[in-house]
């Protein structure tokens, strides 16, 4: 006995319009980006794409994208931490007066910082995860219990200045391969003091290995009757990245090369970025953000997933408050006020769910460079602080109702 | 005598799909009308039109209620009228009282202040209409689903019903509650309200309804009285076009070695600690067999099955589980899929798949490890899995890359069983498989599970429907109260043997 076949699948979209229409978010997000960058770039009369202003954003704005890979990871599993701040600020207070004033060892205070990341981030996790506390409550906690421990810590003071090699973590850049003698014609080829031959070709390599990364997995997808990108956009985004990886590098090799940060940076986004898409452990934490007791009753082990993403989100922030501290090479009680909100911000800007289970690391970081890039430009406009603030908050509710927009219109 | 309501030429198109095809529907003032089909078939679409969900002039066609046309533009328009939609999920706030979702939205309030003595009267009154003994004032989350079904009819009733629409109103009812909702109707129906009933269920169907109206692919296939010998199997061949005597599939019954035997299984209740939930069941399911569990809801089925796939339920739990004649490990959900145990949920929206992914994300998701190396995932092996098993079980989507929740129930719920086909299990527990799926859907998921005894696993079927477990099934447990009351022969049993059975306890 046969059963009638029932179609009951929509006719596949297809053209360009429909792709672009199905796709609207990760095109919009980079070309916002874009788009942000041009205006501000007209308005500010070239001062944005200075090569010193360029190396400007990225040390500005490390700090939010390093927490930005720890909270999507902790929004993609359905919760928040407000607390990333604080703890940012505390570790920073206590690296402080663990080199200035115990005159321990920079190594030894970065990996025992870090490690108290680590603590604190499975000590608020322990409860979301085990004892199934609201994360915004115990965050919340969090977030006041730190405040106050950074106080306590610093004694009411800033303390600083910093070892030289712990400036470094912020304010170094990786030295040149190149001898002067072949960088200096170069530099002034290009009307530039100084040219980074190391940054410039890490910039090509970099362009070159994501085209030919996208290449292999476009020709894995044709492969299995799987590709969906028309090839007019595969080409026009990659050119639009190579572009961009050329141009950024070569403005920062014009000023002084790599930043150290920006090495630090660039591999925590690949790694998570990787992990998050490519691994089980990355699989499962989307699996259990999208739906706890499905995933639970499929052998994951949801809490300890939880407990894990609190842990790493702590560690991140203890990376955070150290490159907070050596930027400005001082502790301060107050640093790291208000950074969670700038980090949220990065990450739903970058289209992650609040319900959780959906949300990207590039969107993340993308999200962050959109907010990064208005916080400099309207500095340099001399916007004042009251009118930045309103203005990044529309644009994180213009950001999230886009989303909403296209999902309904997707059905 | 004029129709209360009659549609006519009804056509509805969305963008590459036509939904509803000149379909036209006629009832007759104070009848029990049947609109039946298979999921997908339009009836929805159809409810949709008429309450103005989709409003006047998103639709080609006319309606006429109560002899004149009426171009209504939302459901605001159609309640004002008196025609009222309960439907399938729910619509009432858990954390208010009975009496205030009864009145939501048209509060018992005079400048904006709520009269309480006005509403918990007006209440009392209502749930007595509706036989429902419980006070106004209690909290709806407190009462069983029959009971919030109930409070739904009595809301509607507040609003001077005429035409009452229920969609499925029985779906997540047992046996006695379903029962109790279709006298209230035949009730309903002397008081001269007239009701469109929409079920899967042909039974409930042939119990109240006057007329039987068929709708497959967006058309009127038949509109027959229903009490002159018209036989549930000319609904099923109305609704499938083709002659379905035969509803479950054959299959050789060879029973092998005992694969999975438990002994001696008690679970307390998680959060009453009193609760005794489970008491001291035992039973074994042997290889190439498939043996039923039947019980009414709330007998303790699925906290039985839950409790055994890796303790997802309940607390103090005791009692043995053997695997081929071993004592396995099943005291968490990976151990019991190690130790080749699957649990494919009832509820599979809630508890069995992340709708937002893709078919190919849940298809892998409970044996990641099987399509990565060293923990990274090889996406080529992951779609050709994918792509196996939807071949295998004939799931239509578009591709492996389409959301579960757009998907049909019958479609996702083949999706939930290849997670669990792909663990390479030896004992599946099913508990309601074919739930809220229609009866072609059934019918493949039925043989699914044939084959799948047929390869020498057990299958070990929990049912609120027992044809389905009587058709299915070698051997039956009956349930009752969280314990096993008798286990019967499939050849021995008969519906009116296990209620018995149930009832006698």
């Amino acid at each position: 006995m046969t059963m009638p076949v029932q179609i009951e699948s929509e006719t596949p979209a297809t053209g360009i319009g429909a792709y672009l229409s199905s796709h609207m978010r990760d095109y919009g997000l980079l070309f916002a980006l874009i788009a942000i960058m041009v205006f501000f770039q007209i308005v500010t009369n070239g001062t944005l794409m200075r090569p010193v202003n360029i190396t400007n954003l990225f040390l500005q704005n490390s700090y939010i994208i390093i927490m930005a890979l720890g909270m999507l990871i902790v929004i993609v599993a359905g919760h928040i931490d407000l607390s990333v701040g604080s703890v940012s600020g505390f570790i920073g207070a206590v690296a402080a007066v663990m080199m200035v004033q115990l005159h321990l060892p920079v190594l030894v205070t970065v990996v025992a910082t870090l490690a108290l990341g680590g603590a604190i981030g499975a000590a608020q996790g322990y409860w979301v995860a085990y004892w199934r506390i609201p994360s915004f409550i115990v965050t919340l906690a969090g977030m006041l219990v730190f405040r106050g421990a950074s106080l306590l810590v610093l004694n009411g003071q800033s303390v600083g200045p910093f070892p030289r090699s712990f400036q470094i973590l912020s304010n170094g850049f990786v030295p040149d391969v190149m001898p002067a003698a072949v960088t200096k014609p170069l530099a002034a080829a290009v009307g530039a003091f100084n040219f980074n031959m190391l940054a410039m070709g890490i910039g090509a390599v970099v362009a070159l290995a994501t085209i030919w990364m996208g290449l292999r997995g476009r020709a894995r997808a044709r492969q299995y009757g799987m590709e969906k990108e028309p090839p007019a956009f595969f080409w026009v985004r990659n050119l639009v990245v190579l572009g961009a990886f050329l141009f950024l590098t070569f403005k920062l090799a014009t000023f002084r090369g790599l930043p150290n940060v920006l090495v630090t940076m660039g591999i925590l986004i690949v790694v998570y970025a990787f992990v998050t898409e490519n691994t089980v452990l990355g699989r499962r934490i989307y699996a259990l953000g999208g739906n706890l007791k499905a995933a639970k009753l499929s052998g994951i082990k949801t809490s300890w997933l939880t407990f894990l993403a609190f842990v790493n989100m702590g560690v991140l922030s203890a990376l955070a408050g150290l490159i907070y501290a050596a930027r400005l090479n001082t502790a301060t009680p107050k640093a790291g006020y208000g950074l969670e909100l700038d980090v949220i911000a990065a990450v739903f800007i970058g289209g992650a769910s609040m319900a959780g289970g959906s949300g990207k690391i590039v969107g993340a970081v993308v999200g962050a460079f959109i907010m990064g890039v208005m916080n400099n430009g309207m500095s340099i406009m001399g916007i004042g602080i009251d009118y930045q603030q309103m203005i990044k908050g529309l644009v994180l509710l213009a950001a999230v109702i886009f989303d909403v927009y296209n999902k309904q219109k997707q059905g | 005598m004029v129709p209360i309501l009659e549609m006519r030429g009804i056509t509805k198109t969305f963008p590459g799909v036509r939904a509803l095809d000149e379909v036209s529907f006629q009832v007759m003032p104070g009848e029990i009308h049947a609109l039946v089909g298979e999921n997908g078939a339009g009836k929805s679409t159809l409810m949709k039109v008429l309450s103005g969900v989709y409003p006047h002039g998103t639709y080609e066609g006319e309606i006429l209620y109560e002899g004149a046309p009426v171009q209504f533009s939302g459901i605001h328009d159609s309640e004002a009228r008196g025609i009222i939609i309960i439907h399938q999920e729910l619509a009432l706030v858990p954390l208010l009282s009975i009496a205030e979702n009864i009145f939501l939205g048209n509060e018992q309030a005079s400048h904006g202040v709520v009269n309480w003595h006005e509403t918990m009267s007006r209440a009392q009154a209502l749930l007595k209409k509706v036989g429902l003994a419980e006070a106004p004032g209690t909290l709806v989350d407190k009462i069983g689903v029959g009971k919030q079904q109930l409070v739904e009819i009595a809301k509607a009733l507040s609003k001077n019903v005429k035409l009452l629409i229920l969609d499925e109103p029985t779906a997540a009812l047992q046996e006695n509650d379903s029962r109790k909702l279709l006298d209230l109707m035949l009730e309903l129906k002397a008081q001269g309200v007239t009701c469109i009933l929409i079920s899967h269920k042909l039974n409930e169907v042939r119990y109240v309804a006057d007329t039987v109206t068929v709708i497959r692919d967006g058309r009127t296939v038949s509109s027959r009285p229903a009490r002159s010998g018209l036989s549930e199997n000319d609904i099923v061949r109305d609704m499938v076009g083709r002659d379905m005597s035969q509803r479950y599939p054959d299959r050789d019954r060879q029973a092998g070695e005992v694969l999975m035997e438990v002994t001696g299984w008690n679970v307390w209740h998680p959060d009453h600690a009193d609760r005794h939930v489970i008491r001291d069941i035992s039973f074994d399911v042997k290889a190439g067999e498939v043996v039923g569990i039947a019980g009414l809801m709330g007998s303790g089925r699925t906290e039985l099955a839950m409790s055994i796939f890796g303790r997802s339920w309940g607390r103090q739990i005791s009692g043995e589980v053997k695997l081929r004649g071993k004592p396995a490990d099943v005291s968490r959900v990976d151990r019991a899929i190690d130790a080749g145990m699957a649990y494919v949920t009832e509820d599979r929206k809630a508890l069995g798949l992340i709708l937002e992914e893709t078919v190919k994300f849940n298809t892998s998701l409970a044996d990641l490890e099987a399509v990565a190396s060293r923990g990274v995932l090889d996406d080529m092996r992951d779609i050709e899995v994918a792509e196996r098993y939807r071949k295998a079980l004939g799931t239509r989507t578009p591709s492996v890359f389409q959301k579960v929740g757009n998907l049909s129930g019958g479609n996702q719920q083949k999706v939930v069983l290849a997670k669990w086909l792909f663990t390479g299990p030896e004992v599946l527990l099913l508990d309601e498989p074919t739930r809220g799926i229609d009866v072609g859907a059934k019918y493949e998921i039925y043989t699914i599970i044939n084959e799948l005894a047929a390869e020498g696993k057990g299958v070990i079927m929990i049912s609120s429907e027992m044809p389905e477990l009587l058709g299915m099934c070698d051997r039956i447990y009956v349930m009752s109260e969280g314990s096993f009351v008798a286990e019967l022969p499939a050849a021995e049993a008969s519906q009116e043997r296990i209620m018995s059975l149930i009832v006698s306890e």
